[in-house]
């Protein structure tokens, strides 16, 4: 729309649905409401300063997402770390190390918690910086605000007020919420991109009041004045509230004239607006939610674990103290060699209670070890590390937009292995929002050679190499087209390697370069390219510059249509008030312009499924050029007319099936006479004001459309990205959930569905929703309060008839897919119905929601996420998913695209959807076993080693003496166990990454939890206590009393615990070794130098002066290196402490192995290699039972095929229900009351689309 | 090339800047281990290998079990429980019974009364040079808290320990502001029984008290170091356990070094001597026995300890029959699977038993009939 050269007067173009709407008694009614309570929001435009003062002062345009700020950190953050209550435990710890009855030094307690909690918040920080630098750019964007005297100057968003008057240009984001007053167009339209709102990338237009419209200068606004009242700051997107106070009339507004902040202005040059909402107030932040820190299950469950082991680690100190204040007071006064009558409070005999509660605090620190901080911090690391493996998968890089996967936060990594239920975006996210007209079906000949994702998929599946999918169509096409007569002798000619056009991709020499006009069925060819370059409501817009042309069409179907006719020869080129100019090859093949008068346009709406222009051409003939449903225009298809109907309705099944939507393309030549006659009736229809009008519009159409002759259908593929059907195929037999939240319309929805094999052919489809001619009729007469009363009623009764279903199709085979709008939703996801609801939508095999706004795409992943009690995936791409992706388990970013939002609210971002499949069915299994392990394991080994301690302290009569030197203990965890466990948390593998994609079913291990159950963890702490008892008794009994040495010499204290410990380090990381499956060099160094650790340690350490080693000094070199004993005690402890296990594994391997181990067993024999066939059928059954993704498809439709049920499907919803009565059934079928009707969009949505 | 009203594509100014800004690529590099694609080994549990291993677990510990009882029963020692015997009998001297635990503790801390008295110890087998003496006590907390910390490692290495350091030895830390040397409870309960023995045809056995203690105990005390102000060498004072001289360095005093070594358990033995002459069955050993430490207070037992030693050490039978009993277990173990496995086969690999294979068997046919049937071939 360049320099406004081209003004076309779109509202006298088309009678834009639901723009010029007569206002309804409902929006009249709502107006009235305003001043009232929710309603008080007064704004005076172009007066910003009167907002200064009460109670106008509202909120700032600084907008900040940041959890703290310089003054609120450190209190907030240090909050944030010590509601953990391990921290807060710690803590504890610490401060008690300060005082005299600690049993070890302070410093040894209090580094590692700083360290701890020191790393965290660092994190904490990082995270909140980049967000407020974040702010910073969307806070410091330059818009143009009215100063005063009709001047605009540029000043940053944070600078807008509420009464501002903005100019905001082409492709900028607007500020704030504001009330349209007028745009660079003469009729005040100006269009809008949501893209950020609600996903939807195609165009919406918005409508300034006819009064304000007018306004379209600088100097204009300098006596502007107007006062607004409206609603007060709200979430919802699509409503708008208020009257606008402008010349001494009070004019109502709709949403029609509010531009939400974060949506784009978008081919128009300027607007003209009031700022109403600011800041935090708009709607687009009212939407936001903070954003929540998140914990994997595991650790959920983990916290869990340290509440009992606190149980446990309370009982023992209290059992100690009550023991030891009893041997104070009993025992204490005999042995002299204590001097107990000249003695301190810790050992008081005559104080025995205080000695004791003392005690307890003592021994609540030495018994600490049962739950280390180290375990935190090991964690903490392991999880850094594997994401970092997650960040360096080479597979999971996206060349094109050079993003490789990232892990935002490392600590859900456990999670991605757990995941139930993905909960996906779809435009952007499965789809990349790109039409492409890949094939059409003229005259009964199939064109185009193009192949789509769905097929190259089906096709891999079936085991054929795709690229030769594309010679089979052409072999096809031969076929069908030598049945069609003849051009058998279509002359094959290398492929045109012109580079891609958008929107378009269709492959075939028969129709490219003029070679059309060859075809037997020229004619009809010409026709149906011409019906493509004038049907139709698109805008071509010329580039000054180049003079190519581009297209501005209100959704992506229709301007690849224009493009694939431009392609092949009719382009068409302008549209001015009331015609379209064609450029066209002329009988002789030279290019020519031909204008066509449009004479009437039968627009497009849910219920008519079709649009049609009535147009005169050059010769004065009338022709109705149609394009719909295949269903609706069979319907009105003449006798003639029917010629290609059986070889297109077959092509059309096949473009159905490969998941493209479809419509079919007619036209009808029309007498003058009679079309005068019915355009008098027509106009009629159209000049009625009143709920009637658009009964009598339909009717009208109605009697004009039909003898309609049938040239042909085209085939467009929503672009899917690249491998996503694939990717959903290996999710779905991995036993994920997926379920599709749009915030697009129900077909596209639907259609997306089919194309990602999430709905089929057969499957119930049970739909629920609110557009019905009864609610409409409600919504036209009622008050609000009958309207919401009426609309629950309906999805109540709705969910009950699902779920009635269900429970009467058990017998049937067929699976249930549930669709169901935003507006419906509404309703469902009230209270009393959220559960109805989810009961019916977890037995349903495919949940696709549409219409859905951002806030609600996040309540129903909260519905799922708490329903359900498992755990949610949630990805997206654009600002709209936020809500979503905080909210669930998990959030996943597409990174690379537009706009960061979603990346930066995400858990793990990454390029594709595709790599999904690689996060979790790979990283996500690897991490969950790995983390399961490891806790587990982590508290066995502080188990053993912590229990030692206790059972020594009750032979010293609780009195607080170790068995270890103090640096043993301190040491532990830090160099003598720590690396085996990071080893086995970080590179620890059941099975390569390639078996774990061969063998989706093993990611269910993680889902059912089997890894970290209740079982499991006690066994393992179980193990632990067995290897404690049997490190401490074994190695007293060994020690106790006799010579351990040849030379008569007797062990003390130093000797034994010397021993013991060796024998602890040993068992510990025997132990791993016997848990780990997968060795490389790192883990043979981490484990086998751990325990050489220890010894260099302890004749290092031990060497040194005996005023630091003290008990160490020279332990191992003089005493026991000289023991045969001691080397027989380290061999005998560790193979009697990990017998247990050894047997529980052999029997398990021996009797009962899991899939995992029969996995490994199969490749351990090679069995892969020399039987694949039995390999192969392994990894196909090795799949969980799914009605989602193509392979479920194929195995569907082939039983399909076998009960002759061959079905007709276009891979449209509306071309079903007809056909075969249980293919589809719609809920209101079974329902007698009509109020149920779901399959129809809403009616007053700006966007075309059939 | 058409534009469609879609805006996918756009990329706004500010990504393309940040492109150029940072031309290289973000592709991830390629190595074995950042792809976690390393060389491993994957050590597989085969059902051979687990007879394999629990069979060579049980081959290498029976053996093992064998030759540490062997040794262990090879050795000779004999025990001679003399407290309450030989204070018994020092009562007797001066015509006292005594009857009651009290009367024993008064009799015993009574410094006048006599406490020497004659044990004999009869040698029943061959008992072959160097043979270990060993005194026992019972019941006595040598590994308490209070106890093992109550000793100054820098005063003992001749430092001057000042009062602040010392306090860990309280209340043996110092008298009247003079620090106690050797400070502490460790010292202060020194044990004082001594023993000389002779044959019973009157030939008397030395006992070699050198090198009883451990060099790096000696090592850590200093050679200047003196007693001083030692609480047991002040009659009027509350005396513990022995006197210390005061006219010879502590570190010769090798006895004490064995007892401030603190016992792991409290039932201890420590070493008083070496005999370095084989004793012959027959022979009956004559002790001579200074019954002067109190163990009557804390019910306590004492002992008079006479041992060989074997390779292994003392006689304790633990280690061996430990390690009999898990090598008879592993080769028990052994058997049991190899016979288990022999009766129920299962062929490496087998994918009946993939969860997913069976799921429908367990539901057609049960659980029993997944098990191949080879039991009665």
């Amino acid at each position: 729309m360049a320099g406004g050269k081209n003004r076309v007067r779109f509202s006298k173009l088309y009678t834009w649905a639901g723009c010029f709407r007569p206002q309804s008694p409902l929006e009249r009614q709502q107006s009235m409401s305003v001043g009232g309570p929710g309603f008080s929001r007064v704004v005076f435009c172009n007066k910003s300063e009167m907002h200064l003062q009460k109670p106008y002062r509202y909120k700032s345009n600084y907008v900040s997402t940041t959890k703290y700020n310089a003054v609120t950190f450190l209190p907030k953050a240090l909050f944030e770390q010590f509601r953990r209550v391990a921290n807060m435990y710690f803590l504890l710890a610490a401060i008690l190390a300060l005082t005299p009855v600690s049993p070890y030094s302070a410093a040894s307690l209090i580094a590692p918690l700083v360290f701890v909690v020191g790393v965290s918040m660092c994190k904490e920080a990082l995270e909140d910086w980049r967000r407020f630098i974040q702010d910073n750019e969307i806070n410091n964007r330059k818009v143009k605000i009215h100063v005063g005297g009709g001047k605009f100057e540029e000043r940053e968003w944070k600078k807008v007020k509420v009464g501002d008057i903005v100019k905001v240009e082409k492709d900028n984001f607007f500020p704030a919420d504001l009330l349209m007053l007028s745009s660079s167009f003469p009729d005040g339209v100006c269009y809008v991109e949501t893209m950020n709102l609600d996903g939807e990338t195609n165009l919406k237009l918005k409508k300034s009041l006819d009064r304000t419209y007018e306004l379209d200068g600088d100097e204009e606004f300098e006596k502007f004045e107007g006062k607004i009242r409206c609603e007060d700051p709200n979430s919802s997107l699509y409503t708008f509230v208020g009257n606008l106070e402008y010349g001494g009339d009070v004019l109502p507004l709709g949403p029609q004239q509010i531009l939400l902040r974060d949506s784009k202005l978008r081919n128009t040059p300027f607007i003209y607006g009031v700022v109403i909402f600011s800041g935090h107030e708009t709607k687009v932040m009212q939407n936001a939610t903070d954003p929540p820190s998140k914990r994997s299950r595991i650790e959920r469950k983990m916290d869990k674990i340290i509440y009992l082991l606190f149980l446990v680690l309370l009982f023992i100190s209290v059992v100690g103290s009550i023991a030891f204040a009893a041997r104070t007071k009993f025992d204490m006064p005999n042995w002299w060699y204590l001097q107990p009558d000249n003695t301190t409070m810790y050992y008081d005999p005559n104080q025995a209670v205080l000695s004791g509660l003392l005690h307890l605090i003592t021994a609540l620190i030495l018994y600490g070890y049962l739950i280390p901080i180290s375990l935190y911090v090991s964690i903490e690391l392991v999880k850094v590390l594997q994401a970092r493996f997650i960040n360096n998968d080479i597979q999971m890089y996206h060349r094109d937009t050079d993003q490789p996967a990232r892990a935002r936060t490392s600590n859900l990594n456990e999670e991605l292995g757990q995941i139930d239920t993905i909960l996906s975006d779809k435009t952007g996210t499965l789809t990349c929002n790109q039409m492409e007209f890949i094939k059409c079906s003229i005259a009964g000949t199939a064109y185009g050679r193009g192949v789509t994702e769905v097929e190259k998929a089906t096709a891999r599946r079936l085991g054929k190499d795709p690229r030769q999918l594309e010679d089979a169509s052409i072999t096809e096409d031969r076929e069908s087209s030598s049945i069609g007569g003849e051009g058998s002798d279509v002359e094959m000619r290398p492929m045109s390697s012109n580079s891609h056009v958008k929107g378009y991709n269709l492959k075939d020499e028969r129709l490219q370069d003029g070679n059309w006009m060859h075809q037997p069925n020229a004619e009809e060819i010409r026709m149906f390219l011409r019906i493509l370059a004038v049907c139709h409501t698109a805008i071509p817009e010329v580039d000054d510059a180049t003079g190519t042309i581009t297209y501005e069409a209100e959704s992506p179907d229709e301007a690849s249509f224009v493009v694939a006719a431009r392609e092949l020869g009719f382009e068409f080129l302008k549209r001015n008030q009331n015609s379209v100019i064609v450029k066209e090859p002329g009988p002789n093949g030279v290019p020519m312009e031909r204008e066509y008068k449009i004479l009437n346009l039968l627009e497009f709406n849910s219920t008519r499924k079709r649009m049609s222009v009535v147009v005169k051409d050059e010769s004065g003939q009338i022709i109705l050029m149609c394009k719909g449903a295949d269903s609706i225009i069979y319907d009105r298809l003449g006798r003639n007319g029917k010629q290609y109907w059986n070889a297109t309705k077959a092509h059309l099944a096949k473009y159905g099936d490969a998941g493209l939507r479809t419509l079919a393309i007619s036209y009808r030549v029309l007498e003058e006479s009679e079309y005068e006659q019915w355009n008098a009736t027509f106009t009629k229809a159209k000049t009625t004001i009143g709920s009637d009008r658009d009964e009598l519009l339909d009717k009208a159409s109605d009697l004009i459309e039909r003898d309609l002759f049938l040239v042909g259908a085209t085939a467009v593929e929503d672009k899917l990205q690249q491998g996503v059907p694939e990717c959903i195929d290996r999710l779905a037999q991995a036993g994920l959930k997926i379920w599709v939240l749009t915030g697009d319309k129900q077909e596209t929805a639907i259609n997306i569905g089919f194309a990602c094999s999430l709905l089929r052919q057969g499957m119930h489809q049970i739909i629920v929703g609110l557009e019905t001619p009864e609610m409409r009729a409600i919504e036209e007469n009622g008050d609000k309060n009958q309207i919401a009363k009426a609309a629950r009623d309906s999805i109540t009764s709705q969910i009950e008839a699902g779920n009635q279903q269900i429970k009467l199709d058990t017998e049937d085979d067929n699976p249930h897919a549930l669709i169901i709008d935003g507006k419906s939703l509404m309703y469902a996801l009230e209270d009393g119905l959220k559960q109805e609801l989810l009961k019916l939508a977890t037995q349903c095999a495919s949940v696709i929601c549409c219409r859905v706004s951002p806030k609600q795409k996040a309540m129903i992943t909260k519905l799922v996420k708490e329903g359900t009690g498992k755990a949610t995936l949630g990805i997206g791409d654009g600002a709209n998913d936020v809500g979503m992706i905080q909210e669930a388990d998990i959030g996943v970013g597409i990174s690379g695209v537009e706009g960061m939002q979603a990346v930066m609210a995400s858990d793990f971002s990454i390029a594709q959807f595709k790599f999904l499949e690689r996060l979790l069915i790979v990283h996500g299994h690897w991490c969950y076993k790995r983390i399961a392990l490891m806790i587990v394991y982590f508290f066995y080994k502080n188990i053993t080693f912590g229990l030692t301690l206790f059972y020594y302290e009750a032979f010293t009569t609780f009195s607080g003496q170790t068995a270890y030197n103090d640096w043993y203990t301190s040491l532990f965890n830090v160099f003598f166990t720590s690396l085996p466990v990071i080893a086995l948390g970080v590179f620890e593998q059941d099975v390569s990454s390639r078996v774990c994609l061969q063998f989706p079913a093993l990611y269910q291990q993680g889902p059912k939890n089997m890894f970290f159950t209740w079982s499991r963890i006690l066994g393992w702490m179980a193990n632990g206590v067995y290897s404690s008892v049997v490190a401490f008794f074994f190695t007293t009994a060994a020690f106790e009393i006799e010579a351990y040495r040849n030379d008569g010499q007797l062990a003390g204290i130093e000797e034994l615990g010397a021993a013991m410990y060796t024998c602890v380090v040993w068992v510990v990381n025997v132990q791993v070794a016997m848990a780990l499956s997968y060795f490389t060099w790192i883990q043979h160094v981490f484990i086998w130098g751990s325990i050489a650790l220890w010894y260099l340690f302890v004749v290092v350490y031990g060497s040194i002066n005996p005023t630091l080693s003290t008990t160490a000094y020279k332990v191992f070199v003089e005493t026991l290196v000289n023991s045969p004993m001691y080397w027989f005690i380290t061999i005998l402890v560790p193979i009697a402490c990990v017998l247990p296990y050894a047997v529980y594994q052999g029997y398990q391997r021996m009797f009962h192995p899991m899939d995992h181990h029969l996995i490994q067993e199969i490749h351990y024999l090679q069995k892969h290699i020399t039987d694949p066939d039995m390999y192969k059928q392994e990894r196909t059954k090795a799949v969980q039972k799914t009605h989602q993704g193509f392979s479920s498809r194929v195995k569907a439709s082939m039983t399909m095929q076998e009960t002759k049920q061959r079905f007709y499907g276009d891979g449209h919803l509306q071309g079903t229900s007809e056909k075969n009565d249980s293919l589809p059934r719609h809920v209101d079928s079974l329902l007698e009351s009509p109020l149920i009707n779901g399959d129809k969009a809403p009616h007053n949505n700006f966007a075309f689309r059939v | 090339m058409a534009t469609t009203a879609n805006a996918a594509t756009t990329t706004p100014g500010s990504a393309i800047a940040r492109n150029e800004v940072k031309p290289q690529s973000q592709k991830p590099i390629y190595t074995r281990f950042s792809q976690q694609e390393m060389h491993a080994c994957k050590p597989l549990m085969t059902p051979a290998r687990i007879v394999a291993v629990f069979m060579t677990v049980g081959v290498v510990f029976i053996p093992i079990g064998i030759a540490t009882l062997l040794a262990s029963t090879s050795v000779v020692e004999l025990v001679d429980h003399y407290g309450h015997a030989c204070l018994d009998n020092s009562a007797a001297q001066v015509n006292q019974s005594l009857r009651t635990r009290e009367e024993r503790i008064s009799f015993i801390k009574n410094p006048s009364n006599p406490k020497n008295c004659t044990r004999t110890i009869r040698i029943l087998k061959l008992m072959k040079q160097p043979i270990y003496m060993y005194y026992e006590i019972t019941n006595f907390h040598q590994n308490h808290h209070r106890y093992v910390k109550s000793k100054s490692e820098p005063q003992l290495q001749g430092q001057q320990a000042s009062p602040e350091q010392l306090k860990i030895c309280a209340p043996e830390d110092s008298v009247g502001g003079q620090p106690v040397i050797p400070c502490g409870l460790v010292a202060w309960s020194f044990f004082n029984d001594t023993y000389s023995l002779a044959l019973n045809n009157g030939t008397s056995v030395p006992v070699n008290k050198k090198g009883i203690a451990w060099k790096s105990d000696m090592d850590k005390v200093s050679s200047t170091v003196y007693a001083s102000n030692f609480q047991n060498n002040n009659p009027s004072a509350y005396i513990g356990g022995g006197k210390l001289p005061v006219d010879s360095p502590l570190r010769d005093n090798e006895d004490l070094w064995v007892w401030m070594r603190p016992a792991a358990l409290s039932k201890f033995r420590k070493l008083w001597g070496r005999i370095e002459r084989d004793l012959y069955p027959g022979d009956e050993l004559q002790v001579n026995i200074q019954n002067v430490y109190n163990c009557f207070s804390f019910n306590g037992q004492k002992k008079l300890v006479l041992s060989t030693t074997s390779w292994m050490g003392g006689k304790n039978n633990f280690v061996g029959t430990a390690y009999l009993t898990i090598g008879l277990l592993c080769v028990a173990l052994a058997i049991g699977f190899f016979f288990m496995y022999y009766s129920h086969p299962r062929p490496l690999g087998n994918t009946k038993q993939f969860s997913w294979n069976n799921e429908k068997q367990v539901k057609q046919r049960g659980f029993q009939s997944t098990q191949p049937r080879t039991i009665l071939r």
